[in-house]
This record gives structure tokens, C-alpha cells and sequence, in this order.
């Protein structure tokens, strides 16, 4: 018998999940977006080599300045330097987003493929998200910042719990049709244990929309992180956030707006540069996720 | 060629239309050339990605925005369609070119009733009073045999049988009298007994309407039931063309000859007196019953599987065959354990002691899902060997031997599914079931999704794997033809209850059930192979 060789679709072995980055890097919405948001996060991590000073030094000589050459965009009410504490702010923000959607997914996706796979479970689980999703947002965080204190970590533990129901039941509704895949009845039939089954044959499906569903968290813990902190129930104000500064300029907008503006406008940067990210993912990798959400 | 008397209705010359970029060949149909006339039907057959169906679409002006303008002519009625604005074909389809689809369900819309999707055709093409329509649409219901027009006009697709949605496509897509019918395989969804009402209902309306008909299909069967003449592609050419007798009894082009001679016979290809090994499976009163919720908190039990009991020696091909919802994949379900059945048990004899798992595989219908898209063929393989604790250096090596047996090249282990064809992928499944060592094989319709072409080349391999590993096989297909190929031993279900056993000749020759011989009458081609 000859043996017959496959159709050649390159000459490599290639991996489906390779050619849809290669293709995802090519969309427009990705490449803008994904050049701001390495541009933040470049801003972010090399902070001090960026000619600041320490963002949290108060000189009552140079409240107000307008900007020079000392201070680029000028200081503030306590003659903080708003350049240094715009480009120390971009940490604050990348933090709270990052763990917010790395956290929120963790736990989602685990909650979410025990609910989708076994059934039982189901009803008990998905009720129980039901009851998160109804917490809102802002009355958790400041409920959390009365009971312990503003801290980083309360923010974020009140920005990850009503997220973590939006990625469970995305992650369930993709475990539900994969679950009835040929190739997973097979994977049963020769004897992969479930565990292995999830892993193995489930969860890889999930990546491609919860890399999308995770721009949109990152995005949105970064806006309501801003939010509570102009609130005052957010970071403590010794940390420099956009958020902060934008409370702070508050008072002296009419006098300073470059006070309010320039974190404003940092804050809508990154906001946009994730957002148009996650589009461009979500446009290359499933055109269907948008329905899902 | 064959010169008809009555003018063409269509009439294609030279039909070429290019493939977008990165296709597998740079036309998805070239240079194409055939007519059809008023009062005939003509087949277009060919086997997957041979263009069939791209001229059909073509015609219609249904094409993908992909794909780049075609060349050549479609004269239709003295009218190139080609050239034609998409205001013009929107009024020439539905009022003079009708068309039905292969899917009669996600053809029709789910959330509107049949009645009113047939109206869509007179609402949009004539301006009649609400009582004519009704009318109309009453009469062409009852023209294709519906029953009860007045009360189905008022159901939803959903409460009709895939039959019943077919029939209603038939009459939307005839309600204007269009001159030409095109069928793109509008029975390949179909059970096998109502695929030949089906085309009885087409040849009977085309003969007394006088149309033209253009009906695509995969099935040399079909094309012998319904075809006065055949066009056969193959790659996006036409290859042969002729009267449907002629083209059948004498092909000329090698192609033909391979896909009429593809087709399985009814005769029983086995031995009527096989060598039998012990046994290998004892299936006692298994039975399967799901409770389904109906209205507010009560349910409904609804019976998949009536108690069923059966044997399976080492060496003995079983085939399970039956229609759509007679329960022969519950049947297979149950026995691999794939679902819990609700009574019974299937046994097997101790001897090895290995678990179920290894003595038992199964082989799945649809080649582009039963492997997981993103493992590479070998990491499938293996996977279930590993499963058992053998090393992945030797399951790995047993990958290799697996491969070369099934006919691939062991080079390839490293290649994803979609790197594959339908039919090899069908290998490396069997591969993947073989690397457990299995003692039975469980192909549920294993081959059905298959090119005839390739289909009997994985038969093949089947056979030979059986006799190489003597194993035991159940054999779960709709189809009777390939039963009549593989099997020693039939069995036949019909809602959810075994109604006739027996070896292939016996049933085949002398079926004593009622159902068993409506099912063999309805095999298409089956008149047309007895007089030729």
C-alpha cells in the first residue's frame, strides 16, 4: 500500500491558534491599540528613567507652578511635580487593571468549567453568580473601604468579584457546545481522565474569547478604579493615581486645568488603546464572542 | 452531444469562475459548458470541491463576495445572467429560476409559519389579495403532497418532519411555475425512505409542469432514479456528459467509471459461512429512556431505545442500520458507555483483565470534529496509550507503526487535523482507536461523511484491519449499500426497537419485517441497477 501524504497547507506543521495571532497582528484596531498600550506600559515600568523626580515630594515653595523646565507639566496644589505623578499614575492604573482581569479570570474560568461540565452543578453555581452580578461595583468597594481602609488591594478585590460572574458565564457557554464535541467523546473513550479532558481538550477553546472578555475588564477596572478614587473611596491618596489627581485638580480647575486634563487625557489613552485592542482580537479571533457578551 | 428538440431553458457556455487567492487550484470552475432543456431533468454530479454546487450558486447569483466575476455566459431565456443587475435577478429568482437547498431546516425560518414563508414568494412578486394568496399558497402545499394544507399553513418548521420542510421548500420554490427548477442535493439530509418520495414528488411536478430541472447530487444512486441526462465534474471541469443510460451502462472518462464503480452493490460481499472467533460482547435488554420536561413541572419519559440484546464474536462484523431517531447511536452510546443506558448491561467475556476503555473503541461519523483542532495528529494518538501508562517514547513509536498501517506517512504525526483531507482524517481516527489495542470496534457511521471514492477505500481499510487484529466490529450506518459491503450480520431498528436480524444475504434476499423492505425499495438507483 502507498502511503499517502497530507495536503500540504505550508510546508511546516503549523498550529491553528498560530495563524490566528498572525492574522490577529495584522488587524488595524490591533496594531493602533496595541502600540498605545505597550507605550503605557513601557511609560510604566521605566518611570524613573524617565526624568522624574519622586511624585509624592511636596515642596509648598512650588505649589502651583506653571510648566518650565523643572517641572514639564507644572506641579500642583502641594508643589508635586504632575509630570513625574502622571507617569507613577500609569502604574497605579496598569496594576489595578492587570490584576483585576488576570484575578477575575482565574477564578471564572475554573467556576466556569465545573459549571459547564458537570451539570449538577450548574443550577447551584450559576445562582450563585446570578447574586454576585447584582452587587454593584461602587457600593462593594465603598462597603470594603469603610469596613478595612483604602488600600490597593481593596480596590481590587472590589472590582474583581462583580467581574468574575461576566467571565464564568462566557466560559461556561463555550464548555456547554465543546463539551458535545466528537473530539471530546473520543478523549473519553480512550480513557483521559476528566480532569485531563478539561485541560486538555476544553479549556484551549476559551482562550481566544476570554482574551477579548479580558481587555474589557482590564479596560473597565482601570475607569472605575479612576472613579472611586475621585470618589475618595478608591487608592489612598499618598499613591499617586490618575484618579487622585483628577480629584485633587478638581478644586483648582478653574486656576490649573492643566491639573484635571493631563491625567484625564492619559486615563483616556489607555482606556481607548485596550478597547481597540480587545475589538481588534475579538474581530480576528471570533466574530461570534460579540453576541456571546 | 445529445441535441434535445425544445430549446434550452439554460444554457452555460464557457462558465468559469476563479477561486479567491490561496484556493487549492486557481478556478473553482472552468470552462463549463451544458444546457438544460424544458421537461428534463439534468444531474450535475462530482464529489466534494468539484465544483457542483459554485455553478449552482453561480447561477443563481448567490455567489460569496469573495469570489471574483465569472467569465463566460449564462443564457437564460435569451438573457445572459452574468450580465444581469442584481434588481433583475432579484425578480427572475423565485418567479422564473426556483431553487431548494440541501438543508430544509436552517433553510426555513424558524420563528415565521411555513404558510407565511410560502406568501413571502407571492407578496414580493405579484400583487394579489390576501384571499387569493391564501389560496395559492393552499393549492401549492397540497400540489407537493402536504398534508392538511389548511392547518399546517399555521404551524411552525419545527413541528414538521425534515420531509415535510422539504416539501414546503418544493412549494415555495414552485409557487410562480418558475421554467427551471435547481436543486442543489436536496435529499442528501433525507432518510433513505423519504429521500425517494422526495424525488418521486420532484420528477412527478417537473413532468407535469414541463420545467427544466438542474439537480446537483453526490449519489450516483439518485442520479439513475431521477436523471434523463448527467454532467459529471470533477475539479471544477465537466468530464462527461450524456444521456443518463449510456453514461451509466458505458462510461467513457476513467473518473466516471471509478465513481459508478465506487458505489457498493447489495450483494452481500462476505462469505455466507464466516469464520467465527469467540465471543466478544454480550448486550442484554440495554435500553435508554430520557425524561423530558413538557410545560410547567411535569415530564415527559420519552423512549430512545426499547430493550435490545445482542451478540458480537471476535472476527464478526455487525452492521446496525436504521433511519434518523431509530436509536442506533444510542444504541452505540450505551454500549461504549459513552451515556449511561437506563436498563441492561453489555458484557464482556473476563479474560485479559484490561479495562473497558482499551477493549472497546469507537470510531466517529464527522472527520472534521472527531480530532481536536488544535493537537497535532500524534499528541491524538498517543494520548490514549499515555492514558494506560505507556511511555510516551513507546506510545510514539506505536504512533508510527499505526500511521504507516492506516496507509499516511508517519512524517505527518507532527501535522495539525486541518492539514488533512475528510478521508484521511477517518484513518486517524481509526489509528487513534487501534493504538488501544481494542478488541471491538465501534464505527458509528463511520464512512458516512465520505466521498464514495473514499469511502471504499476506508471500508477497505477496515476489512483489513478486522482481519489483522480479528476484531470484533459493530457497524452502525443508515446506509444499506455499505452494510451489504462489511457486514456478516444485520440488524435492523426502527423507532428505537430491533425489528429483523439476521446475515446480510437473508435479510437482503427475504426481509420478513415491513419496514425492513420499505427501506430496501427506497434505495435510490435500485430499479435502474436491476434492468441495466
Amino acid at each position: 500500500m502507498t502511503l499517502l501524504s497530507p495536503q500540504l497547507a505550508g510546508d511546516e506543521p503549523r498550529s491553528p491558534i498560530f495563524d490566528l495571532i498572525s492574522q490577529a497582528v495584522r488587524n488595524p484596531s490591533v496594531m493602533i491599540g496595541g502600540s498605545i498600550v505597550a507605550a503605557i506600559v513601557i511609560m510604566a515600568l521605566a518611570a524613573p528613567l524617565l526624568g522624574t523626580v519622586d511624585p509624592v515630594r511636596i515642596d509648598p515653595g512650588m505649589r502651583l507652578k506653571l510648566p518650565s523646565d523643572l517641572a514639564w507639566f507644572g506641579t500642583d496644589l502641594f508643589g508635586r511635580d504632575v509630570y513625574s505623578r502622571v507617569v507613577y499614575g500609569a502604574r497605579s492604573s496598569l496594576i489595578v487593571g492587570l490584576t483585576v482581569a488576570v484575578t477575575a479570570i482565574t477564578f471564572g474560568v475554573l467556576i466556569g468549567l465545573v459549571a459547564g461540565y458537570f451539570r449538577s452543578m450548574d443550577i447551584v453555581v450559576m445562582r450563585v453568580m446570578d447574586g454576585l452580578m447584582a452587587i454593584p461595583t461602587f457600593l462593594l468597594a465603598i462597603a470594603l473601604v469603610s469596613l478595612t481602609r483604602a488600600s490597593v488591594g481593596t480596590v481590587i478585590v472590589a472590582l474583581t468579584i462583580p467581574e468574575i460572574p461576566r467571565v464564568v458565564r462566557l466560559v461556561r457557554s463555550v464548555v456547554l457546545t465543546v463539551r458535545e464535541e466528537p473530539y471530546v467523546e473520543a478523549a473519553i473513550s480512550i480513557g483521559t481522565p476528566t480532569p485531563l479532558i478539561l485541560v486538555r481538550h476544553i479549556m484551549p477553546s476559551t482562550i481566544a474569547p476570554l482574551l477579548v472578555l479580558g481587555s474589557y475588564i482590564c479596560a473597565s477596572a482601570i475607569l472605575v478604579e479612576a472613579a472611586l478614587s475621585f470618589l475618595g473611596t478608591g487608592l489612598p491618596p499618598e499613591i499617586p493615581s490618575w484618579g487622585n489627581m483628577i480629584s485633587e485638580g478638581r478644586t483648582f480647575f478653574q486656576v490649573a486645568p492643566r491639573l484635571v486634563f493631563l491625567p484625564s487625557l492619559f486615563l483616556a489613552l489607555t482606556v481607548l488603546g485596550i478597547n481597540l485592542l480587545g475589538d481588534g482580537l475579538r474581530d480576528t479571533l471570533d466574530p461570534r464572542i460579540a453576541k456571546r457578551m | 452531444m445529445y441535441m434535445n428538440a425544445l430549446p434550452p431553458v439554460i444554457d452555460i457556455r464557457n462558465l468559469t469562475v476563479p477561486l479567491p487567492l490561496g484556493g487549492d487550484r486557481r478556478n473553482a470552475v472552468e470552462d463549463v459548458s451544458f444546457s438544460a432543456s424544458q421537461g428534463e431533468i439534468v444531474c450535475v454530479v462530482g464529489e466534494s470541491g468539484s465544483g457542483k454546487s459554485v455553478t449552482a450558486q453561480t447561477i443563481m447569483g448567490l455567489m460569496p463576495k469573495t469570489f471574483a466575476r465569472p467569465s463566460g455566459a449564462i443564457m437564460f431565456n435569451g438573457e445572459d445572467l452574468l450580465q444581469a443587475s442584481p434588481q433583475r435577478m432579484r425578480a427572475l429568482r423565485g418567479a422564473e429560476i426556483g431553487m431548494i437547498f440541501q438543508e430544509p431546516m436552517t433553510a426555513l425560518n424558524p420563528v415565521h409559519t411555513i404558510g407565511a414563508q410560502i406568501d413571502e414568494v407571492l407578496r414580493t412578486h405579484l400583487s394579489l389579495s390576501p384571499a387569493e394568496r391564501f389560496a395559492r399558497v393552499v393549492k401549492a402545499m397540497e400540489e407537493v403532497g402536504l398534508p392538511d394544507p389548511h392547518r399546517l399553513y399555521h404551524t411552525y418548521p419545527h413541528q414538521l418532519s425534515g420531509g415535510q420542510r422539504q416539501r414546503v421548500l418544493i412549494a415555495a420554490a414552485l409557487i410562480l411555475e418558475p421554467r427551471l427548477l435547481i436543486a442543489d442535493e436536496p435529499t442528501t439530509a433525507l432518510d433513505v425512505t423519504t429521500q425517494a418520495q422526495i424525488l418521486k414528488q420532484i420528477r412527478d411536478l417537473q413532468r407535469s409542469r414541463g420545467m427544466g430541472v438542474l439537480f446537483i447530487t453526490h449519489d450516483i444512486g439518485v442520479v439513475a432514479e431521477i436523471a434523463d441526462r448527467v454532467i459529471v465534474m470533477k475539479s471544477g471541469k465537466v468530464v462527461e456528459s450524456g444521456i443518463t443510460s449510456s453514461i451509466l451502462t458505458a462510461p467513457e472518462a476513467d473518473y466516471t467509471r471509478m465513481l459508478i464503480a465506487a458505489v457498493p452493490t447489495l450483494e452481500a460481499a462476505r462469505p455466507p459461512e464466516p469464520a467465527l472467533g469467540p465471543l466478544a460482547l454480550t448486550v442484554k435488554d440495554i435500553a435508554k429512556t430520557y425524561n423530558v420536561r413538557s410545560g410547567i413541572g411535569g415530564t415527559r419519559e420519552v423512549v430512545a431505545l426499547k430493550p435490545t440484546s445482542l451478540t458480537l464474536r471476535r472476527g464478526e462484523t455487525v452492521g446496525v442500520i436504521g433511519e434518523s431517531g431509530s436509536g442506533k447511536s444510542t444504541l452505540a452510546r450505551c454500549i461504549t458507555r459513552l451515556i449511561e443506558p437506563t436498563a441492561g448491561e453489555a458484557q464482556m467475556p473476563d479474560g485479559s483483565g484490561k479495562p473497558l476503555r482499551r477493549r472497546l473503541q469507537i470510531v466517529f461519523q464527522d472527520p472534521y470534529r472527531s480530532l481536536n483542532p488544535r493537537r497535532t495528529v500524534g499528541q491524538s494518538i498517543i494520548e490514549g496509550p499515555m492514558n494506560f501508562g505507556v511511555s510516551k517514547a513507546a506510545a510514539w513509536e506505536k504512533a508510527r507503526e499505526l500511521m504507516a498501517l492506516v496507509g499516511l506517512d508517519p512524517a505527518a504525526l507532527n501535522r495539525y487535523p486541518h492539514q488533512f483531507s475528510g478521508g484521511q482524517r477517518q484513518r486517524i481516527s481509526i489509528a487513534r482507536a487501534l493504538a488501544m489495542e481494542p478488541e471491538i470496534l465501534v464505527a458509528d457511521e463511520a464512512v458516512s461523511a465520505l466521498d464514495v471514492s473514499v469511502q471504499a477505500q476506508v471500508l477497505k481499510l477496515i476489512d483489513d484491519v478486522q482481519k489483522r487484529f480479528n476484531l470484533a466490529i459493530l457497524f452502525i450506518t443508515h446506509d444499506l449499500r455499505v452494510a451489504a459491503q462489511i457486514c456478516d450480520r444485520i440488524l435492523v431498528m426502527h423507532r428505537g426497537e430491533l425489528v429483523e436480524e439476521g446475515s446480510v444475504r437473508a435479510v437482503f434476499a427475504s426481509p420478513s419485517h415491513d419496514y425492513t423492505r420499505r427501506l430496501l425499495d427506497s434505495i435510490p438507483g435500485r430499479q435502474a441497477a436491476a434492468t441495466a
